[in-house]
């Protein structure tokens, strides 16, 4: 379980976070949604203890990030939003070093490797060095390496971010199925169909506050089932109905530069900040 | 406490080991470049202490490369922070800061005795084999322990790659020549040589150099050497939390 009270972040000359409380269960999978800026990374750096609380506190499975902070590193896995694997080394060194970091005995350690590369697809890759594979392997190891030590947390920032659409749905796959082990997962992301498909709550967070948090369901049905865009002289305008009947009937006197669609997490978004998840 | 510093220690020497024989190339190619133009050609008829240039160099320059290997870890820390991010997986394992340091700070005088050992081995083709006792390597490990803390110290501090070189020019350089590598200090003015004493290389110089002409070392050498080491590491554990944002 993941435990954020009233959690503020500045640094020199901004409000990177200006108040964040959230409860993530556990085995949930939590997507974190908001523009660049927003305060996604800030806040998972805060859990990860990478950077410091300037107020409020954070737990994780009970254990404060700030004043218990190693008992805090063994509840948790990170993949970074950047690859920082050690590209000198092979794929199975680059695990090793991360099971001993969490104090595995090498046997154990060696046995969970096998078992993690098998997981995510990519045995035969298990004496390459890192700076041979591909982003989307790298990706994947990263996930591999965040699973070493079986944490009961894991924290994906913009895990996919650079993917192409193929591998993109792969590293979704590889999710749910953590997911499905009983992992609590933390996502942040700006792909609004990555947490529309994966999520089972969203926090949509604007300028360091969160603006709504909820079901994608539930968040999508506040603004309707169905969409209009609508092009404009310089904007494209979207008006949202609650059946597609509506929208067609709304659509009728309009010739072309229309489209009509599903809601999608994206309008939800947009309809609560007046922003694009960008 | 100490738990984890294996596994840093374990990491830097995997890199190592795959990076070796490239680095033994450039660990040799200046002390070489020393030895061919100043110890043999420029030296061949100086004596300094009853003993030839050359080996009166060679103490020398065993000393200077123990400073500037163990140093050297604070650029490899430095681009595993800045350039690569692998020190976020260092900041999110479950190791004290006291591991850490004792990791990097280990792996550096590996490094440094590594290099050391190479110039040994470069002077036995000009014929000089010296007495590589006991003291002589002791002085060696504390010398690296003293620069491979300040450089974990250092790159925990600064905040850039360009600030790493400045340092380098501003401190490592100046001490690696004027620290009695390549010349007696009391061939300076007074005021010069107790300016010089304040460096850690200086006595690192002397005592490497007094066991290796098989003489007795001066403990307050060591005294001096082992007491700044000391410091050197806490400030360095001190330090750790300060590369978080």
């Amino acid at each position: 379980m993941i435990e954020i009270v009233d959690l503020v972040k500045e640094y020199k000359t901004t409000k990177a976070l200006r108040g964040i409380d959230l409860v993530v269960n556990s085995g949930e999978l939590f997507a974190y949604l908001g523009p660049n800026g927003a305060g996604k990374t800030t806040t998972i750096r805060i859990l990860t203890g990478l950077t410091r609380i300037t107020v409020g506190r954070a737990r994780l499975n009970g254990h404060d990030v700030a004043k218990e902070s190693l008992a805090a590193k063994q509840q948790y896995g990170l993949v970074p939003q950047h690859i920082n694997l050690d590209s000198d080394l092979t794929v199975f060194e680059n695990l090793l070093v991360h099971g001993c970091l969490h104090h595995m005995p090498r046997r154990s350690a060696k046995q969970r490797i096998d078992h993690l590369l098998s997981y995510i697809d990519l045995s035969e890759k298990r004496d390459t060095l890192v700076k041979h594979l591909s982003g989307g392997m790298k990706r994947r190891v990263l996930i591999a390496r965040a699973l070493m030590h079986a944490p009961k947390i894991l924290f994906l920032d913009e895990p996919s971010v650079g993917l192409d659409a193929n591998i993109r749905r792969r590293i979704w796959a590889l999710i749910k199925k953590i997911q499905q082990e009983g992992v609590t997962i933390f996502l942040t992301t700006h792909y609004i169909e990555e947490a529309e498909f994966l999520a089972d709550r969203v926090a949509f967070l604007d300028q360091g506050r969160i603006v709504a948090l909820d079901t994608p369901q539930n968040l999508m049905a506040g603004i309707g089932s169905w969409a209009m865009d609508q092009l404009l002289a310089d904007n494209m305008h979207t008006l949202y109905f609650h059946s597609q009947e509506d929208a067609k009937h709304h659509a009728a006197g309009l010739k072309n530069g229309f489209a009509i669609r599903r809601v999608n997490l994206e309008d939800a978004f947009l309809s609560l900040t007046g922003k694009k998840v960008i | 406490m100490m738990r984890g510093w294996m596994a840093v220690y374990f990491r830097e020497m995997l890199i190592l080991r795959r990076r070796l024989s490239r680095l033994m190339i450039a660990w040799a190619v200046s002390p070489l470049l020393y030895l061919v133009a100043f110890g043999y050609a420029m030296g061949k008829n100086v004596v300094i202490q009853e003993h030839s240039y050359l080996e009166f160099l060679i103490p020398g320059l065993v000393a200077m490369a123990s400073m500037t290997q163990a140093f050297a870890i604070g650029s490899e820390i430095n681009i595993a922070r800045f350039y690569w991010h692998i020190f976020e997986e260092f900041q999110t394992a479950p190791i004290s800061n006291a591991a850490y340091v004792l990791g990097e700070v280990l792996a550096g005088m590996t490094r440094a005795l590594l290099a050391s050992g190479l110039i040994l081995i470069l002077g036995i083709p000009f014929g000089v084999l010296l007495s590589y006792n006991l003291f002589f390597w002791l002085a060696l490990v504390l010398n690296s322990l003293v620069f491979a803390s300040l450089a974990v110290a250092v790159a925990m501090l600064i905040q850039s790659h360009a600030d790493q070189a400045l340092l380098n020019s501003l401190i490592i350089t100046p001490m690696a020549f004027l620290g009695g590598t390549f010349f007696p200090l009391d061939h300076l003015p007074w005021w010069a040589q107790k300016i010089l004493y304040l460096l850690p290389l200086t006595h690192a110089a002397q005592a490497v150099r007094a066991s290796a002409f098989g003489a007795q070392p001066n403990a307050v050498d060591y005294l001096i050497l082992a007491t700044i080491a000391g410091l050197a590491f806490l400030l360095a554990i001190l330090t750790v939390n300060r590369a978080r944002d």
